[in-house]
């Protein structure tokens, strides 16, 4: 259940876009965003659509794998989808049923609607899937660099970032070693009715809490062991450094967006 | 014959990245009322066996029988499994939660159906057979140390009254003192109440004193599986996957091979003790 999100779980391949810079895929991703909001037409999507499949491709990660983070949109996906197709107004009306009515305006958002929201799962699930967490993090600190200028404090966020990202496994792991062990003492997670479901939950939420405080404690006693003390004239070992491929990889996003956006204006 | 393992195997996160094979084609018989050491070192797949036996982890190839009865045969109760087969996981004590010690240890009982008093009853009687003292029914249980933290957590799962109990690495973590004190515990345990255990660990010496029967496992597989001197014959071979046999089995290999005519199947120190003497004996006599 909660295994099936993909969001934040790094698949190990070597491709070309796993050796791409973090930040080129944090920049590519907020763009790819974007161009899914400029495209508006059918050329638009197909481009998207395209440059997705590309990017796929390349990441040889397993198609089977990527479409795995959208089972725990369906429910959002759907309602967005219903919700479009019956309040949107449109000129020509297709099937009326009381006060219900469906256009064809509604078809085609709810369809447009379906498709950025299915792009904007798989897209991001792209990033984290090809980038492990620490180099996200990583990239993520140092694009918003500048504004330590303004006293954001962005190493901490990274740092806290990256420790939430690092114990998400962690407390996964701890949580099914838990419901493993009540199973074992008798304990029944599945039947009951929602009260009983929610009571049913207490033996593994205090050992869960517990376990959390006791990691979290642990954690900041062997960092201040190691004199850890925020990010002032704090070096990297692995300072990031721009490649050819990124230039290049930059190069292919940009000119992307400039015909996202040509299409845009010109095929609609 | 109580517990029957067939060509049992099992791989984690089949067809991705992670794929790993954990089982290998695991034949194994486990008889009533016997003693058995499961060893071998981290990753060898003892963990993930034990959580066969008892149904929390289905094989993704073989079959399990419980007293002759397919546990994956339709119809075939896991609840009444788990209740007859009692598994004591690594760090027991993290799956406490209740307000007193008490309580705690009902909650199995109470899971079985139990009345709150008969739930009692049989906790009272688990706690004072891990030696807990009345005194501390109704303390908290996260104020006490760690040792006897894992005594309640031990008791949680003996008051369910299991006739097969298995203790994955009870004394991880434990000075020695506790972990003689749990390992005698378990002893104590075998002796009144005549179940079959299965003691989960990688260390020979824990094991040595105590078992009927050694089960050593490498990488999915069962390497060696006999009687506890047999098993130690091998110390060169256990050496290999990462284990050692105890240290009375290296010294009388070796003073066997400085020329003394010493039994080298002795597997405690009392038993070394007393192949010393028969041959200092016989070497005077």
């Amino acid at each position: 259940m909660i295994r099936d999100i993909t969001l934040g779980q790094y698949y190990p391949a070597k491709s070309v876009i796993h050796q791409l810079d973090p930040r080129v895929k944090l920049v590519t991703t907020v763009i790819y965003v974007i161009s899914l909001f400029v495209a508006n037409g059918i050329v638009g999507y197909a481009v998207a659509t395209l440059f997705l499949g590309v990017v796929i491709k390349l990441s040889k990660v397993p198609f089977k794998y990527i479409t795995k983070g959208l089972k725990a949109i369906v429910l959002l996906l759907v309602l967005t989808a219903v919700f479009n197709l019956f309040l949107i107004d449109g000129e020509i009306v297709l099937w009326r049923w009381g006060i219900f009515r469906i256009t064809d305006q509604g078809v085609r958002t709810a369809v447009f609607m379906a498709i950025r929201l299915i792009y904007l799962i798989i897209g991001s699930s792209v990033m984290t899937l090809t980038t492990t967490p620490n180099d996200l993090t990583d990239g993520l600190e140092k694009l918003l660099g500048p504004m330590k200028k303004i006293h954001v404090p962005v190493h901490e966020i990274a740092m806290m970032m990256s420790i939430a990202l690092r114990f998400i496994p962690i407390l996964l792991e701890e949580t099914d070693k838990i419901m493993k062990a009540q199973i074992a003492r008798g304990a029944d997670f599945e039947t009951g009715n929602l009260i009983q479901k929610a009571k049913a939950m207490v033996p593994l939420l205090v050992p869960l809490f517990i376990s959390a405080f006791r990691r979290a404690n642990d954690l900041a006693m062997a960092m201040e062991a190691r004199c850890y003390h925020g990010g002032d004239g704090r070096t990297k070992m692995k300072p990031l450094h721009y490649e050819s491929r990124d230039k290049t990889a930059y190069g292919v996003v940009w000119c992307y967006l400039a015909v996202m956006i040509l299409v845009g204006r010109y095929f609609t | 014959m109580a517990i029957k393992v067939k060509n049992v195997n099992y791989t984690y996160a089949e067809g991705t990245a992670y794929e790993i094979h954990a089982l290998k084609d695991i034949n194994l018989e486990i008889p009533d009322g016997q003693f058995v050491g499961l060893i071998g070192h981290t990753g060898s797949g003892k963990s993930t066996l034990v959580q066969h036996l008892n149904g929390l982890m289905k094989a993704t190839g073989g079959t399990i029988y419980y007293n002759g009865k397919d546990i994956y045969g339709e119809g075939f109760s896991m609840k009444e499994l788990r209740s007859k087969v009692g598994l004591v996981f690594q760090y027991p004590e993290h799956q406490l939660f209740e307000i007193d010690v008490l309580t705690d240890v009902c909650f199995g009982p109470r899971n079985l159906g139990f009345s709150k008093e008969e739930a009692e009853e049989k906790a009272k009687a688990a706690l004072r057979l891990v030696g807990m003292k009345e005194e501390y029914d109704r303390r908290s249980p996260f104020e006490l140390s760690g040792g006897q933290k894992r005594r309640v957590a031990i008791a949680g799962v003996l008051a369910m009254e299991p006739e097969v109990l298995i203790l994955d690495e009870p004394t991880a973590g434990l000075d020695p003192k506790g972990r003689d004190e749990i390992l005698d515990q378990i002893a104590r345990l075998k002796k009144e109440r005549g179940i079959t255990i299965v003691l989960v660990s990688h260390s020979m010496e824990d094991v040595a004193r105590y078992v009927d029967r050694i089960i050593v496992m490498n990488q999915g597989q069962v390497k060696f599986d006999g009687v506890p001197k047999e098993v130690f014959r091998h110390y060169k071979e256990l050496e290999e996957i990462g284990l050692a046999a105890p240290q009375v089995t290296y010294l009388m290999q070796e003073l066997k091979a400085k020329g003394a005519e010493v039994d080298t199947d002795a597997t405690t120190i009392r038993e070394a003790a007393d192949a010393i003497e028969n041959w200092l004996k016989g070497r005077q006599g």
